[in-house]
């Protein structure tokens, strides 16, 4: 390589390297003075890369690849707060216990959950889908039936459709009554893997 | 029009506010000067008005930041046969990913060298038209003065800039 390229790229090799430091300062002051309202990281697992967002009160938001993290992220900016940084510091317990469970060494989440972006009936779904245990499934209509509803099985899909925190609250764990696994916000594939990781462990 | 995330706003902005920085205040403050630019900015973005230029806002900012930066050094002279080494970053960039270690750019840069030698008007005209990308109008708005003074100023630091070049590569 001429001499002035490879000085050019080690110089923006060393930019970067400045930006990178730059950005993680910058979140940590944002945390500290209480102006980073949503912070996220993005974590690999079985299922592809999951996006956690958590607010102050805690984790508010789980998304798969397929919803497309960008869209997501714009969808926080406009329901929560635009004072969105990437920033794994405070999503270091989600991250690890998202770790354990795919490993298949954790049961249950014990994480600050914030349940602002799901509200009403969907909301006490949401609440109620926490009393599945692992490696057990419920059929739609039960859950409508715990949730106070018993008639309001389509809007129970919805709810598990739309909930916010995938994976954490298990949603995975609704089927269907014939015992298909019905749709899921990351595709069936997902859905099929989880309900078998639990299956296996 | 939907409000950005705070991050794409650092990501498309963090370089060139960083290269206006180096430019009006010299690599050591630099950091400082933007990470003080994008807290503020982040505790202000909720109530920017949509649609309004970012980068303009934030250099803005960012100029403020310069005032406070010089504020606390205290009056320094214009430097000008010594340069100051700019070795202040190295200690706590250690082992960063891509960093080309010690001997790499953290040596001493010949254009934030020649920069340090220009009056600060020149400088500061310099940076937030050509660097920035502000028009002159708004250069004006931010340094005082008129816009003719302000194109005036950058083409003079320009000139300047462009002899110590040739003196050097000779």
């Amino acid at each position: 390589m001429p001499h002035e390229l490879q000085l050019l790229t080690e110089q923006e090799a060393a930019e970067d390297a400045v930006l990178q430091h730059l950005h993680v300062r910058l979140a940590a002051a944002a945390a500290d003075t209480g102006v980073l309202d949503v912070a996220y990281t993005v974590v690999g697992t079985p299922v592809g890369e999951l996006l956690l967002a958590a607010t102050p009160a805690g984790l508010v938001r789980v998304s798969f690849a397929c919803e497309d993290h960008d869209a997501v992220l714009a969808v926080l900016a406009e329901r929560i707060s635009p004072r969105i940084l990437k920033a794994p510091d405070r999503l270091q317990q989600a991250a690890a216990q998202i770790d354990e469970y795919f490993a298949g060494a954790r049961r249950s989440f014990d994480l600050p959950l914030d349940l602002r972006l799901t509200a009403g009936f969907r909301r006490s779904v949401v609440e109620n889908l926490r009393n599945i245990g692992y490696g057990s499934t419920a059929t739609y209509s039960a859950v409508a039936a715990l949730a106070g509803s018993p008639g309001a099985v389509r809007a129970v899909g919805t709810a598990c459709a739309l909930n916010p925190l995938p994976v954490v609250v298990p949603c995975h764990r609704v089927v269907r009554s014939d015992g298909s696994t019905g749709g899921y916000r990351g595709g069936p594939a997902a859905k099929r893997l989880l309900l078998n990781l639990e299956a296996a462990a | 029009m939907e409000v950005k995330p705070f991050e794409t706003i650092v990501r498309e902005h963090g370089p060139a506010v960083l290269r206006v920085c180096r430019a009006v205040l010299g690599p050591q403050d630099a950091e400082d000067a933007w990470s003080e630019t994008f807290l503020a900015a982040l505790r202000a973005y909720p109530a920017l008005a949509p649609g309004a230029n970012i980068q303009a806002w934030l250099v803005t900012i960012a100029k403020h930041k310069a005032i406070d930066v010089h504020r606390a050094a205290g009056r320094r002279p214009v430097p000008l046969g010594e340069l100051p080494e700019p070795s202040g970053r190295s200690g706590h960039q250690t082992g960063g990913p891509g960093n080309p270690g010690p001997g790499g750019t953290e040596n001493f840069n010949p254009l934030w060298a020649a920069l340090k030698t220009l009056p600060q008007r020149q400088r500061e005209a310099l940076a937030y038209h050509h660097l920035a990308g502000l028009s002159y109008a708004e250069v004006a708005v931010l340094l005082g003065g008129t816009e003719a003074a302000c194109r005036r100023s950058a083409a003079d630091g320009m000139k300047k800039l462009r002899s110590l070049n040739l003196e050097e590569s000779r």
